[in-house]
């Protein structure tokens, strides 16, 4: 069985820059691009035990292991990846990679555009989770992958993991849909356009060119960050960790912080609006709204499965209100409903949407299970 | 792996490579056990998330659900067989499940402790609700809900114009042909639309 679990150690990013022209399915073409990404573990000599990490809306490449001895904040996903980790770094080959139109060294808004010198701002084409994928699957096909062990991904990361089985249905052999939906509902989308005014009022925002004015949109990003982190924790969540603290113990009678919710999210909405790109913001929550894998299919969800080959794992949390159980019944109800070979679980968690981040159990118990059956079958 | 006997008489009626849908698959053992000898193909639904985790870890296609909300999820005569293995008597509802069993499917094992049995007869007499091998819980932490005998399921499925083609009643892993609903602990129905 698996060792005792282990940080992947200290790790570096890469670049691979794409001199061919991508066709992006807004109509636009962007003639090169790079995409910065990380690897962990050997690809062994089949090249069957590759494993691609898809990133949610404000993640990126960095899904494990440090920068430095010095570095405080491992990957995103270090308690999932990496030696005796249910992803586990000594069996698999895992890919962490920053989608294009990220802020983390894939080409996207705040990079130079080479036509002009300048940086892209809102020039930038609105890319979606199609793109994505196939921008991927480039980037596989350099690495000399054909097909993946499994593509994991939670919230917008298993809409790319359900789209990549879906668009190369023979290049994945296992996909793990986790705390995801088929498409956003009017309320999802609700929530994005909210967090995008909040953004696109901001006086510092210069529709989008703000580089140029050596300008940041802080307090829409801030305000985009601290609405949309409501939304990926619960209310009883919250209320086990913040309550009705106050800060001072008494009520001020004022506007300024004085629940600690209130300093919490604050604190959480500076530290973003100081790492995180503003367009970015906007590509990624346009791409969420856009996702609809069956509308190529007249909106049947059955059918835009029906050619799948992988083998699924559909993760949801009861807590969840962004992304609701339901939403992911209604990928399993579909893969059901075509016949496919799907696992579902519905765990019971306080931390809302955030979940996928955590170490729940049974939650990593689950995802242990099923990547051992991965790592058979890879080696069988 | 040895099966519980019980096990093994539903697995006897599995044809082979079908579609089979477990109601309540528990830890999968049967599925595993019919994917592998009988190369069928199809779902274990399971509430408990552990009993989950274990499918998952043997390989067996599970959905975690509760099969109280219905088998809305599955369309009608998708699958071969349909078993409901010694579930029926913790269910709120349990004449819609059984109606529920032969939509989805074209045929249905159904398995129950049967109620009847003289050990739980002699309980009763006694002045206490019977425990035992079949039914292992005290009244107050008890699952099951609604007990029935042979001959009230054999009711139930008339009513419902259910077809029974064939029981195997069983005491302690063995078959059980002399008084039946007396003596034994567990029955194992197969049945279908008439």
């Amino acid at each position: 069985m698996s060792n005792t679990p282990r940080s992947v150690g200290l790790v570096s990013a890469q670049t691979a820059v794409f001199e061919s022209p991508l066709a992006l399915e807004c109509g636009t073409v962007l003639p090169s691009y790079q995409l910065q990404f990380e690897t962990y573990g050997t690809l062994n000599a089949a090249k069957s035990n590759a494993v691609l990490i898809c990133h949610a809306l404000s993640g990126h490449h960095h899904v494990a292991g440090r920068y430095s001895e010095a570095d405080k904040n491992p990957g995103w996903w270090d308690n999932m990846i990496g030696p005796g980790k249910p992803i586990d770094t000594d069996r698999f080959f895992v890919i962490g990679v920053n989608n294009l139109g990220g802020c983390h060294g894939s080409t996207g808004p705040s990079t130079i555009d080479p036509a002009t010198g300048k940086p892209w701002g809102s020039a930038f084409p609105v890319v979606t989770v199609n793109d994505w994928v196939k921008s991927q699957a480039r980037l596989a096909d350099r690495l000399g992958i054909d097909c993946f062990a499994a593509i994991v991904g939670g919230s917008l990361g298993g809409m790319q993991a359900l789209q990549w089985s879906i668009d190369y249905p023979e290049r994945v052999r296992n996909a793990l849909v986790i705390a995801s939906a088929p498409k956003l509902s009017a309320q999802n989308i609700a929530f994005n356009d909210v967090a995008r005014q909040a953004i696109l009022t901001d006086p510092e925002f210069f529709g989008g060119d703000f580089y140029a004015h050596g300008a940041i949109p802080r307090r829409g990003l801030r305000l985009a960050r601290m609405l949309g982190h409501i939304t990926y924790l619960s209310d009883d969540g919250m209320g086990a960790k913040f309550g009705r603290m106050l800060k001072s113990g008494e009520y001020q009678y004022g506007f300024d912080v004085e629940f600690e919710i209130e300093s919490y999210l604050r604190y959480q909405g500076d530290k973003f609006s100081d790492s995180f790109d503003a367009n970015t913001y906007l590509l990624m929550t346009k791409a969420l709204d856009y996702f609809d894998p069956a509308k190529p299919f007249a909106g049947d969800l059955v059918k835009a499965v029906s050619g799948t080959l992988a083998n699924f794992m559909v993760v949801s949390f009861d807590s969840d209100w962004r992304f609701s159980p339901s939403r992911s019944r209604e990928i399993v109800d579909a893969l059901v409903a075509a016949g496919k070979r799907v696992q579902y679980a519905e765990i019971a968690s306080g931390h809302g949407h955030d979940a996928f981040l955590m170490r729940d159990h049974p939650y990593h118990d689950l995802m242990h299970a099923f990547l051992n059956r991965v790592h058979k079958e890879v080696n069988r | 792996m040895s099966l519980r006997a019980d096990l093994k008489v539903i697995a006897d009626w599995i044809t082979p490579k079908s579609r089979v849908l477990d109601l309540g698959c528990g830890d999968g053992t049967l599925m595993a056990h019919l994917m592998r000898d009988k190369r069928v193909s199809g779902y274990g639904v399971e509430i408990d998330v552990d009993n989950v985790v274990k499918c998952v870890a043997a390989g067996v296609q599970v959905i975690q659900g509760d099969l109280e909300a219905g088998l809305a999820d599955f369309d009608d005569a998708s699958f071969d067989h349909v078993i409901l293995s010694q579930t029926l008597q913790a269910m709120r509802n349990s004449e819609e499940i059984l109606i529920e069993l032969l939509r989805v499917g074209a045929e249905g094992i159904v398995t129950f402790p049967n109620f009847g049995y003289w050990e739980n007869r002699l309980q009763i007499l006694q002045g206490r609700m019977p425990v035992s091998e079949t039914i292992p819980y005290q009244w107050y932490n008890t699952p099951n809900i609604h007990w029935c005998m042979l001959g009230d399921f054999e009711a139930l499925c008339a009513k419902n114009g259910i077809a029974i083609r064939e029981r195997v009643v069983m005491n302690n892993d063995e078959r059980v042909s002399f008084l039946p609903n007396l003596r034994g602990s567990l029955a194992v129905y197969r049945v279908g639309r008439d």
